[in-house]
């Protein structure tokens, strides 16, 4: 019993491949993602109404929609829709994840750019700086300690959400446990479901606790360097 | 309109990915009759004094909410009937069943840390005005703090609702019925891709951007109760 909770040294090998394309699909979202949110996040708050109403359609937009079914629009209505030759599913994978980040990540950007107090804002009108350098100086220093705890809960989210390109044929960790779980008739050494489920359910875990104490360092690291009251 | 879309053919498929969408709603809606009992409990025996209790329970919960919806799903569908000692009732679960057993048991850990932000907003003098007062453990959660706690968990469990409405199409890679699965269906059938998968997004929206808007509604009531 014990020893088939491990999986043989081979079929670790095809999991830690899988795991890999996780890492790239998990990455690429992540920085599409983080783009987004700043972009739209700002762009919320701007003076102008027609730039506010943009974001907010794309962020009920992408928001509403769901990820799994902007995944499978991405993959297969967008090429035939614009008439491109195809889209290559990890791209397909990084852009619906990454947009539906970006989404959520705006509303925290939002949020805590406004929880910066106002005679921070005021001060640095009074000091002529201008709307970049002020945000780029005064509030965008002073919000980043408080956007990071949610958006690392955000980051394992969209770390979960990875395992939706399984659907679209990217071998990610999920597509290898699939298609083991298939070829099981067929092997000499046939994986146990079971504990083939729980070992891909593990490297999950471990992943998202790897991205909760990246997130922690950054977060003490934040503290010091923009030191909060 | 670019030549790819054939306004004759939508309209044709519209019904059926609308029945699809009505699909979606009965699993979100059992799913989330499971995820806010089993939530409740879930919250309770965090809280236990008994480290027995509490100790696995955090850890389920903390287990269920770092692992993918999808994967999870995969587990009950294809890993229990491989299971040789469970009950068949367990072993063999429909795609509707399994479909509600994993949103319920998935949200079920997320609607456990709302109750439990819930419960701690109850302020310390309702829990030792209870002690003060001698009343039985089960008469203080009953009376006192449950009926304080959860209509501030309401905004919370509202959000977690729309979330799992916008998880439920996973659902179709365990072959249940729903939107995504009809669009798929279809895009194997007549080869187009195109209007099905437009239309399902479009749908999607029409349901879950009024359900937001609803959820903050319900978010600023709530804030201006408490006030």
């Amino acid at each position: 019993m014990l020893e088939e909770l491990f999986l043989t040294s081979r079929q670790y090998q095809n999991l830690l491949e899988g795991t890999w394309v996780t890492i790239q699909v998990i990455l690429g979202s992540f920085a599409l993602g983080t783009v987004m949110s700043l972009i739209m996040g700002v762009a919320r708050l701007s003076d102008k109404g027609w730039i506010r109403g943009s974001a907010l359609v794309y962020i009920e937009f992408a928001r509403g929609i769901s990820a799994i079914i902007l995944l499978f629009w991405m993959f297969f209505a967008l090429p035939i829709l614009f008439g491109l030759g195809g889209m290559p599913p990890m791209l397909a994978g990084i852009l619906a994840l990454g947009l539906n980040m970006g989404a959520y990540g705006a509303e925290i950007v939002r949020g805590a750019i406004q929880s910066v107090s106002k005679g921070q804002y005021e001060a640095s009108v009074a000091l002529n700086l201008s709307p970049r350098d002020r945000l780029r100086h005064v509030i965008l220093p002073q919000a980043i300690p408080i956007i990071l705890p949610p958006y690392g809960n955000l980051t394992i989210e969209v770390l979960k959400g990875t395992a939706l390109v399984a659907l679209i044929s990217l071998t990610d960790i999920t597509r290898v446990a699939l298609v083991m779980r298939q070829n099981r008739v067929l092997s000499d050494d046939p994986v146990s479901v079971p504990f083939l489920f729980i070992n891909v359910l593990i490297i999950y875990l471990i992943l998202a606790q790897i991205i909760a104490q990246l997130f922690k360092v950054a977060e003490r690291r934040s503290a010091k360097k923009f030191g909060s009251t | 309109m670019p030549a790819t879309w054939d306004w004759e053919y939508a309209w044709e498929i519209t019904p059926d990915l609308i029945e699809g969408m009505v699909a979606i709603v009965v699993a979100t809606v059992l799913g989330m009759i499971v995820a806010v009992i089993l939530g409740l409990f879930l919250a309770l025996g965090r809280r236990s004094d008994n480290k027995w209790v509490s100790y696995p329970v955090a850890w389920f919960i903390e287990f269920v909410r770092s692992t993918p919806l999808l994967v999870q799903l995969f587990f009950l569908f294809y890993a229990l009937p491989q299971i040789t000692f469970l009950p068949r009732a367990i072993s063999t679960m429909s795609p509707l069943v399994t479909l509600v057993v994993a949103l319920g048991v998935h949200y079920g850990c997320y609607c456990s840390e709302a109750y439990r932000a819930g419960i701690n907003s109850v302020p310390r003098g309702q829990w030792e005005a209870s002690t003060a007062l001698n009343l039985k453990s089960s008469t203080k959660w009953r009376n006192v703090i449950l009926p304080q706690a959860i209509p501030r968990a309401l905004p919370p469990l509202g959000n977690y609702f729309v979330a799992m409405f916008k998880d439920a199409p996973q659902g179709s890679a365990i072959t249940y019925a729903g939107v995504l699965f009809v669009a798929r269906a279809l895009q194997s059938a007549d080869f187009r891709t195109v209007e099905p998968f437009t239309i399902a997004g479009i749908l999607f929206l029409m349901v879950s951007i009024p359900a937001a808007m609803a959820v903050r509604r319900l978010e600023r009531r709530v804030a201006y109760e408490s006030d």
